[in-house]
């Protein structure tokens, strides 16, 4: 029976991140759905852009308030999880507080979490402030319906639970407080517990240390379900994140194609194909699902954390058009999870469902009021480009289905007629000259 | 009539077997637009006073294609490179300048995949070239010295490529007061012209963006909005002719300013 704790522990544990590598090994088979994408260039810019931008904030900062809060929840997060790992010792091991044994750097680092512990907590609040009550209006738009404005709030009511129990666990260790070292938060708290037996703060604590464990635990699960799979997703994506200059969107290899016969004087149209040559179904122009995406452009989908720093500089929403950049990724994300679950349902293979991203999910309404402007790009702190999702999707309806507004229709024709946007003859071309 | 100008086309400089230092590529808003040519005017203005050995396409010239891509049309845009390119390198183009930055942004970022590889400057790089170079002067006492001016960054300048100086430095050449726009440089909104949206009706919503644009300008209270780019422009103007404010603001172009500050 001595060591049923530390079993119990064990279980817990494997159980824990058992149940995460499964729903990671899920997550990994959905993003590969995409179509290739060659991003094995340039590895020292992309190591570079991953330190600056994920590693460093540097984007984060821009906006300064949330910016500075965020990077305090970001070092406890990363800092406080050193601590994890002395948890998981003294659980499988049932040793309390091995870490101790180094002395006064133990004291200088339990010191350090507890600071931070404070800082994440008051931080967090301030974020429940900005989304509850000064209700900021990136927090309020028309895409944040009920399930995603509560896992905004779900994550920060798990931060400041994690947070108080790791206090509480160290206010109530009264071996910890005696060592007097590092407890420079909680021997503030340690009097709210003072009237209480040692039985009882022995209870308290160990009820603490194990909702603790257990809590960082299922929080590590929610991650697949959630929208903050960001922090772990923002370092690959900042990685695979574009280096081209913003303005210059991809050329379609396969038009290229099919633009240099059309131009080869040399090319019989009218040639049967070579014997024994396939006869391939010509690639599919631009996306009208999921799968007809980049795989960089679904990753995209799942680190985004719905911060809505895009659509607040969007031009079409700043004027009250549907297009919402944050939009365009959480549908993809959720039309992604939608086919995912329907592959699982049917052994591994993907059955028409009679759905798709273009139409069910986004509408050509949004897609026809960009304007490019790469405002949403620049925004984002973790280098999602929405931009290019908005891009392949009007070449599918331009290229597959021949459905763009009729005006775009008229001034396409007047390129192919005349060489310019507007029924003008090619001939007075020069006429400014002479005006 | 307005004074003469200098354009020699590449076709009259291949005649005279020699080959110009520079193509300015007019752009199809500079060469049809009626706003727009007076930009392109202004800008030969300055080639011409500076010397600068240039030509033009002319009637070789032709879409970049630019609005078509954006508009989701890859064959037609790939259709307008290839044939531009032909051009292009057959004239062994090395160096272009342009005063529309969607022009430049598809020259220099999407033409050299399809074998299209020059070196590409907006209007407002090479006029600052001349400038620091001593080909051209400006007068420290001109018309537009003092004038309070904001600046307007097309996107497809500014954040499309990070350029951000050239435009402000030539404002400064002139000594006006630059006053910038809550919203500048990588912040900067969008007239509302890019993406094809030029040549569509914009969808439902509370307001045009070229209002909102205008807006943030009128806040700095300027005397003149400046920009560097013809669609831009055309918004600009529009917003500022709906605020009813066409007599006291007036929209231009970067190399206007220049231009016009040359005196005859």
């Amino acid at each position: 029976m001595e060591y049923l704790p530390n079993i119990l522990f064990a279980i817990i544990l494997a159980a824990g991140i058992g149940y995460f590598a499964k729903n990671v090994k899920k997550l990994i088979r959905n993003i590969k759905l995409g179509r290739d994408a060659d991003v094995s260039d340039n590895k020292s810019e992309r190591f570079k852009n991953m330190a600056m931008i994920a590693l460093g904030q540097s984007k984060m900062v821009r906006r300064p308030v949330a910016g500075i809060l965020h990077i305090i929840v970001y070092l406890g997060f990363i800092i406080i999880n050193i601590e994890v790992l002395e948890i998981i010792i003294d659980g499988l091991f049932g040793t309390h507080r091995i870490f101790s044994v180094i002395g006064a750097t133990y004291g200088f680092l339990i010191g350090a979490f507890e600071v931070l512990a404070l800082l994440v907590f008051v931080s967090v609040i301030v974020f429940w402030i900005r989304r509850n009550i000064i209700k900021l209006k990136r927090f309020w738009k028309a895409e944040m319906t009920s399930w995603p404005k509560n896992d905004g709030n779900f994550i920060l009511y798990f931060e400041m639970v994690l947070m108080t129990l790791f206090l509480v666990m160290n206010a109530t260790d009264v071996h910890f407080q005696t060592m007097n070292l590092g407890n420079v938060i909680s021997q503030y708290m340690a009097p709210w517990f003072s009237g209480l037996s040692e039985g009882t703060l022995h209870l308290i604590e160990r009820g603490a240390w194990w909702l603790h464990i257990v809590g960082i635990l299922v929080f590590l699960n929610y991650l697949y379900f959630s929208k903050h799979l960001h922090i772990l997703l923002a370092f690959p994506n900042t990685y695979y994140g574009k280096l081209a200059p913003k303005g210059q969107l991809n050329n379609l290899e396969s038009v290229t194609n099919e633009v240099k016969m059309m131009m080869d004087p040399n090319v019989d149209p009218f040639a049967a194909p070579p014997e024994g040559a396939e006869t391939a179904v010509p690639e599919k122009f631009g996306a009208s699902d999921v799968q007809d995406l980049s795989w960089v452009q679904l990753l995209n989908a799942y680190t985004c954390t719905e911060c809505g720093r895009c659509t607040s500089e969007c031009p079409a929403n700043l004027t009250g058009k549907k297009l919402s950049p944050r939009k365009i990724m959480m549908d993809t994300r959720d039309r992604l999870e939608e086919v995912g679950r329907n592959i699982d349902a049917n052994k591994g293979e993907f059955k028409d469902d009679g759905k798709q991203l273009l139409g069910d999910y986004i509408s050509t309404e949004e897609l026809w009021a960009c304007t490019t402007c790469n405002a949403c790009v620049e925004a984002c702190p973790v280098s999602i480009d929405p931009l290019s999702i908005i891009l392949e999707m009007r070449r599918y309806l331009v290229m597959e289905q021949s459905a763009a507004p009729t005006e775009l229709n008229n001034m396409m024709t007047n390129i192919e007629n005349n060489g310019a946007p507007w029924p003008y003859n090619q001939m007075d071309r020069l006429n400014w000259k002479d005006e | 009539m307005s004074e003469v100008l200098n354009v020699p086309t590449m076709a009259e400089c291949m005649a005279e077997g020699r080959q110009p230092e520079i193509l300015f590529w007019v752009g199809s808003a500079g060469s049809y637009d009626d706003r727009a040519k007076k930009i392109t005017r202004a800008f030969v203005k300055i080639l011409n006073k500076a010397n600068v050995d240039f030509a033009v396409l002319g009637t070789e010239e032709s879409s970049t294609g630019d609005v078509a891509k954006r508009a989701g049309n890859e064959f037609l845009f790939q259709m307008q490179a290839v044939t531009n390119i032909e051009i292009l390198n057959a004239y062994e183009v090395k160096r272009i300048v342009t005063a529309c930055p969607h022009s430049y942004n598809t020259l220099k970022n999407e033409y050299p995949q399809l074998g299209g590889n020059y070196e590409v400057l907006h209007h407002t790089q090479f006029i600052n070239d001349l400038i620091t170079s001593g080909r051209l002067k400006v007068e420290s006492d001109n018309a537009f010295k003092g004038k309070r001016i904001t600046f307007h960054d097309p996107c497809y300048l500014g954040r499309a490529n990070d350029v951000y100086e050239a435009p402000r430095a030539l404002l400064e050449t002139l000594g006006v007061e630059l006053v910038e726009m809550k919203r500048h440089r990588k912040t900067a909104l969008c007239c509302g012209a890019g993406g094809a949206q030029m040549f569509k009706e914009p969808e439902k919503g509370d307001k045009d963006i070229n209002i909102l644009r205008t807006e943030d300008a009128l806040k700095t209270n300027p005397n003149i909005i400046a920009t560097g780019c013809p669609y831009c422009n055309t918004m600009m103007t529009d917003g500022v002719k709906v605020k009813e404010k066409e007599a006291d603001i007036s929209v231009l172009d970067v190399a206007e300013l220049i231009a016009n500050a040359q005196g005859e």
